[in-house]
C-alpha cells in the first residue's frame, strides 16, 4: 500500500514538473508576444516609455528613441525567439533607469555563439567572418561592421534556407541591404558620407525593377565562392557583375549564387509542363529548356538534310 | 520553245517592304541565335547584340503593319485567302510534285497566273508565318521589351519565361520557314529566276 502512494507521489510530482518546464520553455516567446507584460519590451516595444524620476518624485513620459524599439512580432517569429534579451545583453539592463556606463560595455558577438560550435558546423561561421574581413564593409567600417548590420539579430529569419518562393527570398535578403543602402542616416555612419543614389547608379541595368524584385542585390555584388552559400566578401561597385551573360547563359552565376540552395533548385518541378519546360537556366529563349534546345536541332537538321538530299535529286535529274 | 508570259506580281511597295522585312528578319535570326547561345566574345559584344535586336525587331513591328495595310488597300491581299474547297488534298498535290513529280517530267499542278500568285503550299506557309508566327513574335517581343507588363505566373510557371519561350520558339519556325523559302525560290524556271523576279516585280511564268 505504502509503495502505490509513493508511486502515486512520484507520479504527481513528474506531471508537475513537466507542466512547469513546458510553461517554462514557453514563457520568452509569449513575452514577446504579450510585449506590455515583459520586462523590457513594455517599453522597448511602444513610441512612449514613463518612469518615475526619483529626483524630482515626478512621473515622467518620453520619447522612446526610435532605433531602439522593437518589432515584437518578428521577433517573436526570428530565429532567437527562444531567448531573453539578458542572454545577449548584459543583466544590469534589468534595472531602470539603466546605468549610463552599460552603453559602454561590450555586447556579446554573434561569434561567441556561433563560432567553432558543432551545432552551426555547416554554417561556417568561421569562413563567412573569414571572407567578410576582404568585404568593402570591412575595409570601411573594420570590426565596427558588425553581423547585426545587415541581420538584424532581433528579427533575423533563415529565408534563404527555408523558403521555396524566390521572390519572399529576394525581398528578404535585399531588405538588409536597402536598410543602410535606402537609409541617410544609417549609410552615413558606416560610410562617412550620404548614400549614392540607388535607381541613378543601376540606370545603365535594362529593365531595373524586374532585376531588383527577382534577383538579390549579392548576385552582382558578392564574390562567388563553393564553400559557401553567401561568401559576405561584398564587392564594391567597380567589382561588381555588370556583364549580362554572366547571368543569362546557361553557366549562369545565379546557379552558384541563389539557385545554390537546395530548397530552389527543385523549383521547377512544380506546376504544368515542367518536363517540358525545366528551367534550368537564366539562358535567352528556348535554349532555357534542354528539351526545346535538342528538338529545334533536330528540326533544323531535317530541313538542312532534306535541302541537301532535294537538290541532289535535281542535279541527278537534270 | 513558247514565248515567255510575265506578270507583275510584286509592285515597289511590296518589292521594299519584302526587302526591309528580309534584312530585318536576318538581324534578328542572328542577333537573336547569338544572345541565346551564351556568346559573349562575339564581335559586337552582348550588349550591342540586345539592341540591335531589339531595334530591327522595332522596325520589323512597323513594316509589318505597312504589309498589313498594303495587303488590305490593294489586291494583293487577296492571293492569301485559302479556299476550303480541297483544304488537304491541294497542298498535298503541290508537296507531292516537289518530292515525285518535278523528278518525272509532271507539269506543274498549279501553275501561276494573274489570280493565282502563290501555290497552295506556299500560300498555306505564307499565311501560317505572316498571320500567325509574325504576329505573335511581335507581341512576345514587344512584352519582353517591357517585360513589367507580363503576368508574373502561368500555372505556377514564369510570365515571362513562357513569353520567351513562345518568342524564341516562334522565331525558331520563322528561321526553318526562311530557309525553306530560299530554297524553294530556287525551284523556277532557271534556279536565279525567282530572286531576280523580287528585285525587277516581274514574274516569268
Amino acid at each position: 500500500m505504502k509503495r502505490i502512494i509513493a508511486k502515486k507521489k512520484y507520479c504527481w510530482i513528474l506531471i508537475i514538473s513537466i507542466a512547469l518546464l513546458s510553461n517554462l520553455s514557453n514563457l520568452h516567446a509569449q513575452s514577446y508576444k504579450n510585449a506590455q507584460h515583459h520586462q523590457c519590451l513594455k517599453c522597448h516595444s511602444n513610441q512612449t516609455y514613463s518612469f518615475k524620476n526619483e529626483v524630482t518624485n515626478k512621473e515622467v513620459k518620453r520619447l522612446m528613441n526610435p532605433y531602439y524599439i522593437l518589432d515584437t512580432i518578428a521577433m517573436s517569429a526570428g530565429v532567437h525567439k527562444g531567448f531573453d534579451c539578458t542572454d545577449c545583453h548584459s543583466s544590469e539592463y534589468q534595472a531602470y533607469p539603466h546605468k549610463s556606463t552599460l552603453k559602454l560595455d561590450p555586447l556579446s558577438t554573434c561569434l561567441d555563439c556561433h563560432g567553432g560550435d558543432e551545432a552551426f558546423a555547416s554554417y561556417k561561421f568561421d569562413k563567412i567572418q573569414e571572407e567578410f574581413k576582404k568585404s568593402v564593409h570591412y575595409k570601411v567600417y573594420g570590426d565596427n561592421f558588425s553581423c547585426s548590420k545587415c541581420h538584424n539579430q532581433h528579427t533575423y529569419v533563415a529565408t534563404a534556407r527555408n523558403s521555396s518562393n524566390v521572390l519572399e527570398i529576394v525581398d528578404f535578403d535585399n531588405k538588409m541591404c536597402l536598410s543602410c543602402h535606402n537609409d541617410m542616416k544609417k549609410y552615413n555612419l558606416v560610410a562617412g558620407h550620404i548614400n549614392p543614389k540607388l535607381v541613378q547608379i543601376h540606370s545603365w541595368l535594362p529593365n531595373q525593377e524586374l532585376h531588383f524584385s527577382h534577383v538579390r542585390c549579392i548576385e552582382c555584388h558578392t564574390e562567388v565562392i563553393d564553400s559557401l552559400m553567401v561568401s559576405h566578401n561584398i564587392l564594391s561597385k567597380d567589382k561588381a557583375v555588370k556583364k549580362c551573360v554572366q547571368c543569362h547563359s546557361s553557366d549562369s552565376k545565379l546557379k552558384a549564387s541563389l539557385y545554390k540552395y537546395q530548397n530552389l533548385q527543385k523549383r521547377s518541378e512544380k506546376g504544368f509542363g515542367s518536363a517540358i519546360l525545366t528551367n534550368s537556366s537564366y539562358t535567352i529563349g528556348t535554349h532555357q529548356s534542354p528539351t526545346l534546345k535538342l528538338l529545334s536541332i533536330v528540326i533544323f537538321l531535317v530541313t538542312l538534310g532534306g535541302i541537301i538530299i532535294h537538290s541532289i535529286f535535281r542535279i541527278l535529274k537534270k | 520553245m513558247s514565248a515567255t508570259h510575265k506578270i507583275y506580281f510584286y509592285p515597289v511597295w511590296l518589292r521594299v517592304w519584302h526587302a526591309i522585312n528580309a534584312l530585318g528578319i536576318l538581324i534578328l535570326i542572328i542577333t537573336g541565335i547569338s544572345m541565346q547561345s551564351d556568346m559573349d566574345s562575339n564581335v559586337i559584344g552582348f550588349n550591342m547584340t540586345v539592341n540591335l535586336h531589339n531595334i530591327a525587331g522595332v522596325v520589323i513591328f512597323v513594316s509589318y503593319f505597312a504589309f498589313f495595310i498594303g495587303n488590305l488597300v490593294t489586291n494583293n491581299g487577296r492571293f492569301y485567302l485559302i479556299k476550303m474547297k480541297g483544304f488537304f488534298k491541294r497542298p498535298i498535290k503541290q508537296g507531292m510534285f516537289y518530292v515525285w513529280g518535278m523528278f518525272h517530267g509532271e507539269k506543274y499542278p498549279f501553275p501561276l497566273s494573274e489570280k493565282r500568285k502563290f501555290n497552295p503550299l506556299q500560300k498555306y506557309f505564307y499565311v501560317l508565318v505572316m498571320y500567325l508566327a509574325v504576329p505573335v513574335v511581335i507581341v512576345t517581343g514587344l512584352a519582353l521589351l517591357f517585360p513589367e507588363i507580363i503576368i508574373d505566373k502561368v500555372y505556377g510557371i514564369s510570365g515571362v519565361f513562357m513569353t520567351a519561350i513562345l518568342h524564341s520558339a516562334m522565331g525558331f519556325f520563322i528561321s526553318i520557314f526562311l530557309i525553306i523559302h530560299l530554297y524553294i525560290a530556287s525551284v523556277g524556271k532557271s534556279p536565279l529566276e525567282n530572286y531576280k523576279s523580287m528585285i525587277t516585280g516581274w514574274h516569268h511564268v
